[in-house]
């Protein structure tokens, strides 16, 4: 009896994991592989655009059918052989690199303020990091287009101070990129460097002040090693996304200021070239797949810790 | 204490350059002149203008549908994966569940987008399902990346929270069902909150995945914003931005108000049953 309803309980359990479960393989892994496929095909003129991979062909005469399974690499090829590709990646990983450490030389002074600050305080302090997160990313890079353009804010306080007399523009540049992504992403780096800092037991650094320490030192010995978990998990949560980034570069950025988000985009929705735009995404995703892979790991560490 | 009065100014820098450009932005909506940032004298009427746009306000709701209903299922879909990676162990296949939960999460959008719409084409060839693209598929995509979030925070409420009240009903007889609705449910409840605002605000945000899945005739707002500032900045932008900094804003105070009182009551009910005992 109680063997019987252990297993409707598990049978329950089955039932109750299967339907995220499905949603997921459907909705997430599935259309990876779609991806994966196309990368494969063709472009041709056609609705969708591109080539099946699997084919029946008809043999009227012979009254056989054959499977016609056709792949070709050429988008690769194209990926690998043309500069355009090669410099977008390398230009969004410097651009991603360049984003996480402003990031983390800022965040991280904010997040060992919080978390060094009087318990009461703490959770209002941290409201104000992510509060921002809440209103829109497109309106907050919107913000910056009216501060950086010329004749924006920055621009009106230089000539206004004398500092420039011609008209100075920071928009449409690499820079503004850079300002623009630190500002959404910095939430990002702060939360889980917080959590790391406000667990550290202050009693440490108090031991290695007695033990004649100096405040760098402890800080650098003690208090830096312990935090590389929040260090790791902060950055790679700024970093993955930031390689993709797309909104950012097409608002702030030059025309050449080139991510791959944006090629991928373009091959898209410009050329209509949905094969080569499907082996942008892999080859993206090939190159994100192990910092996807520390980032699920750390995580799943931190939540095992939680317990 | 000289270090702290540093790390106090940089917190501070930290808030100001996180402050001062949505206060920039919203100073400015009140601007008479139509070049956005050279002050002109006080004027609300770029509000007025903002209710008189019928294409904005038909994106608008569209939005808060798609945000809505998006929200509700993947609080559904996503409370349902956050139990089961906190409560259930070990199960056939929690890898690659635990993976395409934690994934999304870091996916940067224009893959996400692009691999959904191939998903849609490809479906809508073989089982002639979704017929074309719209709201459904836009609900769909929007329901996909954000229940990992609600997941993850399901997931963390449930870890840390003390599994000994659903093993003592366990023991009372109660089935699993029955534990789940009537303690685990109401602990979690805040968290389901959280998480289903969340899901909206993410949905309410998004541009890039839903420019990919989303077919002619179902422009959602971001999408009308996006291609608005693509041209420059306009001053109705400004006034629109505003509203929905004061909307989230208002929001957020509301929702942090009422779980500081349930909080107190808890906590009142906690100290009134321990005296009681």
């Amino acid at each position: 009896m109680i063997d019987l309803l252990r297993r409707i309980g598990l049978w329950g359990r089955g039932v109750v994991v299967a339907i995220p479960y499905l949603w997921l393989l459907l909705f997430f892994l599935v259309p990876f592989l779609i991806v994966f496929g196309i990368s494969l095909s063709e472009a041709m003129l056609a609705q969708p655009p591109y080539a099946p991979l699997i084919d029946w062909l008809v043999d009227e005469d012979a009254e056989t059918t054959k499977l016609q399974i056709l792949l070709n690499l050429s988008n690769y090829l194209r990926l690998g052989g043309d500069d355009l590709y090669i410099l977008a990646y390398l230009n969004s990983v410097k651009i991603a690199l360049v984003t996480t450490v402003c990031c983390l030389l800022l965040g991280y002074p904010m997040a060992y303020a919080i978390a060094r600050a009087e318990p009461s305080r703490r959770g209002p302090l941290m409201m104000l990091v992510i509060l921002p997160f809440w209103t829109s990313f497109l309106i907050r890079i919107y913000a910056w287009i009216g501060i950086l353009k010329a004749n924006g804010v920055v621009d009106n306080l230089l000539q206004w101070t004398g500092l420039t007399t011609e008209p100075f523009e920071l928009l449409y540049s690499d820079w503004a990129v850079y300002i623009g992504m630190t500002y959404c992403y910095l939430p990002f780096m702060v939360l889980p460097l917080y959590a790391t800092l406000e667990k550290l037991d202050p009693t440490l650094l108090e031991a290695a002040a007695d033990l004649g320490c100096r405040p760098w030192k402890a800080f650098l010995t003690v208090t830096l090693p312990l935090s590389l978990p929040g260090i790791i998990a902060g950055s790679l949560l700024v970093f993955i996304p930031s390689v993709g980034e797309f909104v950012t570069p097409e608002l702030l950025g030059g025309p050449d200021t080139l991510m791959i988000g944006r090629v991928l985009w373009n091959e898209f929705f410009a050329n209509r070239d949905w094969p080569v735009a499907s082996a942008v995404a892999i080859a993206l995703l090939l190159f994100l797949v192990v910092p996807i892979m520390v980032f699920q790991h750390v995580q799943g560490r931190q939540t095992e810790a939680g317990r | 204490m000289k270090q702290m009065g540093k790390l106090a100014w940089a917190l501070w820098f930290g808030y100001a350059f996180l402050y001062v450009p949505i206060a920039l932005l919203i100073f400015y909506s009140f601007n008479e002149s139509r070049l956005v940032t050279v002050w002109g004298g006080f004027s609300t009427k770029w509000y007025a203008e903002l209710l008189q746009n019928d294409q904005l306000l038909g994106a608008a709701w569209l939005s808060l549908k798609v945000a809505a209903m998006s929200a509700t299922a993947s609080v559904v879909l996503g409370t349902v994966a956050g139990l089961a990676l906190a409560r259930f162990g070990r199960f056939r296949g929690r890898t690659l569940f635990g993976g395409m939960i934690t994934a999304p999460l870091v996916m940067p959008e224009v893959i996400t987008g692009l691999s959904l719409l191939l998903l849609f084409v490809a479906l809508e060839q073989a089982i002639g399902w979704p017929d074309g693209r719209g709201m459904t598929t836009i609900t769909i995509a929007h329901t996909t990346f954000t229940m990992a979030y609600v997941a993850v925070i399901i997931q963390s409420r449930l870890v840390s929270l003390d599994e000994s009240l659903e093993e003592a009903a366990m023991d009372l007889g109660a089935r699993p069902a029955k534990v789940f609705f009537v303690i685990t449910l109401p602990i979690i409840a805040p968290a389901i909150v959280s998480g289903w605002l969340l899901a909206f605000t993410l949905s309410l945000d998004d541009v890039v995945v839903a420019s990919f899945v989303s077919g002619p005739g179902s422009t959602t707002l971001p999408m009308v914003i996006f291609s608005s500032v693509k041209f420059g900045i306009s001053p109705q932008i400004n006034a629109l931005a505003t509203l929905m900094v004061v909307v989230v804003a208002t929001g957020i105070f509301i929702a942090s108000l009422v779980m500081a009182r349930q909080d107190r009551q808890r906590k009142r009910d906690e100290q009134m049953a321990v005296q009681g005992g």
